[in-house]
């Protein structure tokens, strides 16, 4: 089980949390103007990192706020935990756009 | 009965305080200090139990977590427990233990014929026995499995005892109270940091408890006294015996059981916790956990009597016990002549000590040379004898190596063999911990091969198996841990004066020769002892392919017994070294996974039991519930009426009352449970537009709208209605069971993707009581609770609000309808919603008001053809395929789920759609979820085009309806659909789903 630092509220088991999956996909501004190949990438795929991977975590039992956590996913270490809206604050961490 | 085998003086048992126990109805008497094993080979018991595929008799063969033979039922009743290590239960007085898996007694055992089976339960036999006639399975190998195997009896009541969890957070959790351990302990200790130090034994010390060491001088034990009164004299310290660290999970998450009453005669146990699960996070672990004495692989190795070396010195130095009178060792190291010279300074006759090495020269085998007693360098043992114990083994030379025997045996007479093949470090919590292995052919060892991070691995666990490394090695793993928690180590005191033996090498054997070839004859070579797992079953393993050491594992079941191999794992993987001709180290291990030693399931669950085990939500109107009969259903957390039954009816007869009330007078439900978060700030509007498909700019404060959301793939999610209660300001409703995970799902929105909309979403469920008056009578009610509102249809039309008093409180209605029927939904405080709820009761008395529960409420929406998300929705359903169309915007430029609605596989015209069945037969009601075939003489498989999502008898209607998703459903009204159910086919026509009020009349009630 994780432990995870919230950024307001500070070290917290992983139960107190939500995953919410890849961090920094951003829904596209205008959707209609994709093609359905495109589309289908935003809805399905996902990227599956060996290695630091940028994710979202939600203080649901705590807080309630959605925040950016950096993490190892061979050790599960945590590299960096980050506010939504944020770039990666390691060098060489990925970072995608949804378009 | 006196105890034959017990020593006139020294261990740590307490020869003043004699206990009585039961064991296969026989008595005995031990010590307090005893275990269960202890007490039964000092009554000079060997015989325990029979074992798993053969039924061969099986005596003790550890002293600790690793015994892999000696399992018991432990008590009886409710308080039985199967399965439990006999070398691990402290003995009380009054305890009463049996063997497992014996029938009819340990003694006459018929099921030891399984014996003439070998072939049936050779390596693979379930996998392959899986593949063979069925009925052959159910006529010949079932009755026999079923006989034959399982360990000990399940209980068949309910757990009496109590358990709790406990949670901590040391700076440093020190693993094992042996050298190392307490060393790390002390050292911590002293500079000040918060450590926790579990040891699963009751007594601490580990292997100074077994070996005769002198530490400064002072003997071992002592030393252990003067280390733990310092710990309990550190104001930080918490000591736990008694306490198996099972579990190490990430981040240093670690978790322990420990036993508070299980060493209490069960009558003093009643109201106390019997066993605390501990929950550690931890700045710093330090492993000190020892290591496990490895068995030595040779022909019927598995008799009565044949016990690790190691173990029997510490039946003798710890217990006072000694486990036989004429021994013969059987070693690959010096270790075992320790036990060799302890069992002669208790006047034993040591018969032999037969060692693999030809090469014996170790100042230990000097010493016991001197004694006169003969060393057999360079043999083994190639055969032994004996029925329920070991009477004779045979010596024969063998060659360096331990590859082939090499001249005549010789028959030495014995009643115990004390064995020793090396020992293993207890790598499993550093193994759990993500930790790699690698193996040490100088220590012929799998040990950690790096460090994990805040973590330090200490003493014979790391593979140092000398006392004066394993005790400079736990001072400094304290110190690693006091560094981490940011405080300053004391200075290092010089490193203590210890006196231990030199040792020469030891020589790996992995498998000893017999007289026969591994797998001919009668011969077994046992592996496993738990699983009956002999070399010839790895070696047929290898035949047939399996090579990876986790395939050989699941194949030949070798450590999947309740002891995970922690004798044989090490064993199995050097015989598959050998026969694949590939070093260990190329081989691996297997990984280890938590629990370290089983765990009984009342330790997991703690308090959360019964009652405790989910919250239970119920409304502020539940005692009225309650108090006139309900019966209840559970939506998500929520107890909910279901119906109230009258007069005895059953579930249909009240259900069929209730709504005809509904339809032909007025009925009241407690909605309270329906999910509402109100939604603020300037962009509330635009957001709404954005998560629902329909419009909401232009919504007039007062009104309503229902509204359906979808997720980006364009699947219904959650519908409900919503009230615009000022132009900043709505109340959203959702359904019950959902509530929670819309309100996260709109500040996922809210938070990550839209930052820039000023809106706020709080959770109103359970402030607002809901009780939902309907019926066209149901105004008539409502005029009477709040004259001064102006109720008619012009006034309060429906789909709008209105904030009035209703019986004095101060209320919003909301004009919105699950039924059809006339609706005031009126919301109060929550605190007021029973005064509410009487109060409308009592004014609905002279119009026969009826309370209705969830079932009713179901088949009134039904009947109107309303879906419920969940049900005629399973997540890859979308609005067109519900045929509400009509409430997707066309004019809105995007909103969540849009986009999806023209990908190729969401318009698809053959998708399964919502439509309304009619039986044949108007009195059949099909079961929900049944299969839809078109043609239901096609043959089988049949093409399945759908599915029964709801089904009700209608009252209303006077027959069944149902909901169903059928493909393409909505271009085949009239035709037929075929559900083939057990009984016969059922036969449906494909209608609207709207099967009452079509045009929508009767909403405005009574006018
Ligand atoms: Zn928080």
């Amino acid at each position: 089980m994780l432990k995870i630092e919230c950024p307001w509220c500070g070290p917290r088991h992983e139960t107190e949390f939500r995953y919410g999956g890849e961090a920094h996909r951003v829904r596209p501004e205008k959707p209609d103007s994709l093609t359905d190949e495109a589309w289908a990438a935003f809805l399905f795929m996902r990227t599956n990192t060996k290695g630091a991977f940028a994710e979202r975590w939600c203080h649901v039992n705590g807080c309630r706020r959605w925040f950016n956590v950096l993490r190892h996913t061979v050790s599960h270490e945590i590299l960096a935990v980050y506010a939504m809206g944020e770039v990666p604050p390691v060098p060489g961490a990925r970072k995608e756009g949804g378009q | 009965m006196s105890m034959l085998n017990r020593t006139a003086s020294g261990g740590s048992v307490d020869r003043s305080k004699p206990l009585n126990f039961t064991f296969n109805g026989q008595s005995y008497r031990g010590f307090e200090g005893d275990t269960l094993a202890s007490a039964l080979l000092a009554n000079g018991v060997h015989l325990v139990g029979r074992s798993f595929k053969y039924h061969r008799p099986r005596g003790i063969v550890a002293a600790g977590a690793e015994e892999p033979g000696a399992l018991v039922q432990l008590e009886t009743a409710e308080h039985t427990e199967p399965n439990i290590r006999a070398t691990q239960i402290e003995l009380y007085e009054g305890l009463v233990a049996s063997s497992v898996n014996v029938w009819p007694s340990v003694d006459f055992d018929v099921s030891a014929i399984n014996g003439l089976f070998a072939k049936l339960f050779t390596a693979g036999f379930y996998n392959k026995t899986f593949m063979w006639p069925r009925s052959f399975w159910m006529r010949l190998y079932e009755p026999v499995i079923r006989r034959a195997a399982g360990w000990g009896r399940a209980p068949t009541t309910s757990d009496p005892d109590l358990y709790d969890h406990m949670h901590d957070h040391p700076d440093v959790l020190v693993i094992g109270a042996g050298p190392a351990g307490l060393s790390a302990a002390v050292e911590a200790g002293r500079a000040g940091a918060r450590v926790v130090l579990v040891d699963e034994q009751a007594e601490p010390g580990g292997s100074l408890l077994t070996l005769e060491r002198e530490i400064d001088g002072q003997p071992g034990r002592d030393w252990v006294q003067d280390r733990i009164a310092e710990l309990e004299a550190m104001p930080d310290v918490r000591i736990l015996s008694r306490t198996v660290l099972f579990g190490y999970y990430d981040h240093n998450y670690l978790v322990a059981v420990e036993r508070k009453t299980d060493h209490l005669p069960v009558m003093k146990r009643p109201g106390r916790i019997r066993q605390r699960t501990w929950h550690f996070r931890a700045g710093h672990v330090v492993l000190a956990t020892g290591a496990h004495e490895r068995p030595l692989v040779f022909a019927d190795n598995d008799r009565p009597g044949i016990m690790l070396a190691g173990s029997v010195l510490t039946y003798l130095n710890r217990y006072g016990v000694f486990p036989g009178k004429e021994v013969v060792l059987f070693t690959n190291n010096d270790g075992a002549y320790e036990t060799a010279l302890a069992l002669h300074e208790q006047r034993l006759k040591v018969a032999a000590v037969v060692d693999v090495r030809h090469q014996v020269t170790g100042a230990l085998p000097a010493r016991v040379r001197a004694l006169g007693i003969p060393v057999f360098a360079g043999h083994a043992l190639s055969a032994t004898r004996g029925g329920k114990r070991v009477s004779a083994v045979e010596v024969r030379p063998v060659q360096q190596g331990a590859g082939k025997l090499t001249g005549a045996g010789r028959w030495i007479n014995c009643d115990l063999v004390a064995m020793s093949g090396g020992w293993s470090p207890v790598v499993h919590l550093f193994s759990q911990s993500q930790g790699r292995l690698e193996f040490d052919a100088g220590k012929s060892a799998f040990v950690p091969a790096h460090a994990v991070p805040a973590q330090t691995v200490a003493g014979a666990a790391n593979g140092d198996f000398l006392l004066k490394d394993c005790l400079l090695a736990g001072r400094e793993a304290g110190r690693n841990g006091v560094l981490a928690a940011g405080l300053k180590p004391k200075r290092r005191k010089p490193a203590a004066a210890v006196h231990e033996p030199e040792t020469a090498p030891m020589e790996p054997v992995w498998l000893v020769p017999g007289r026969e070839p591994v797998g001919v004859g009668k011969a077994k070579h046992f592996v496993d002892l738990q699983n009956d797992t002999t070399a010839a079953d790895i070696a047929l393993a290898t035949r047939e392919g399996f090579e990876s050491s986790e395939h050989v594992k699941r194949y030949t079941l070798t450590g999947f017994g309740t002891d995970q191999g922690k004798t044989s794992n090490i064993n199995a993987l050097g015989i598959l070294s050998g026969l694949l001709d590939r070093p260990l180290g190329e081989i691996g291990t297997t990984t280890f996974r938590p629990p370290y030693t089983p765990v009984a399931y009342g330790a997991l669950a703690g308090r959360n039991i019964g009652r405790w085990s989910d919250p239970v939500r119920t409304t502020s109107i539940h005692p009225w519930h309650e108090g006139n009969g309900a019966r209840f259903e559970t939506v998500g957390q929520w107890h909910r009426p279901w119906y109230y039954p009258k007069n005895g009816e059953n579930l249909q007869a009240a259900v069929n009352r209730e709504c005809l009330a509904v339809r032909n007078g007025v009925g009241v439900l407690d909605a309270s449970t329906l999910g509402k978060i109100d939604i603020r700030g300037p962009d509330a509007a635009e957001f709404l537009n954005r998560v629902y498909t329909n419009a909401w700019s232009k919504l007039g404060v007062g009104r309503i709208r229902y509204g359906l959301m979808c997720r980006e793939d364009g699947m219904v999610f959650d519908d409900g209605t919503t009230a615009r209660l000022a132009p900043d300001h709505f109340l959203m409703t959702t359904t019950t069971g959902n509530a929670a995970v819309v309100l996260d799902w709109l500040e996922d929105y809210l938070q990550t993707e839209w930052p820039d909309l000023r809106v706020y979403c709080t959770s109103v469920t359970e402030q607002w009581a809901t009780v939902s008056v309907a019926g066209p009578k149901a105004r008539r009610v409502l005029e009477k609770l709040a004259p001064e509102m102006k109720l008619g249809p012009d006034d309060f039309p429906f789909l709008s609000f209105q904030e009035g008093t209703v019986a004095g409180m101060a209320a919003r209605i909301f004009r919105i309808s699950f039924t059809g029927e006339l609706t005031f939904e009126i919301n109060v405080p929550w605190h007021q919603g029973l005064a509410l709820w009487k109060a409308v009761m009592d004014a609905g008395e002279e119009f026969g008001i009826t309370p209705y529960g969830t079932e009713t409420m179901h088949v009134l929406r039904a009947e109107k053809g309303f879906i419920i998300v969940g049900q005629e929705t399973d997540g890859t359903t979308t609005p067109q395929d519900l045929g509400m169309d009509w409430i997707v915007s066309k004019a809105k430029p995007d909103f969540i789920g849009k986009r999806s609605f023209t990908r190729s596989d969401t318009s698809r015209p053959d998708r399964k759609q919502l439509v309304g069945l009619l039986t044949e037969d108007p009195e059949t009601v099909l079961p929900e979820g049944a299969q839809l075939v078109f043609d239901p003489h096609a043959p089988k498989p049949m093409p399945m085009v759908g599915h029964v999502t709801s089904s009700y008898y209608s009252a209303a209607l006077g027959r069944s309806i149902a909901l169903a998703l059928v493909k393409g459903g909505q271009d085949r009204m009239g035709q037929h659909v075929f559900a083939p159910l057990e009984g016969g086919t059922v036969t449906a026509v494909l209608t609207s789903p709207v099967f009452f009020d079509k045009e929508g009349e009767r909403q405005d009630g009574e006018i």
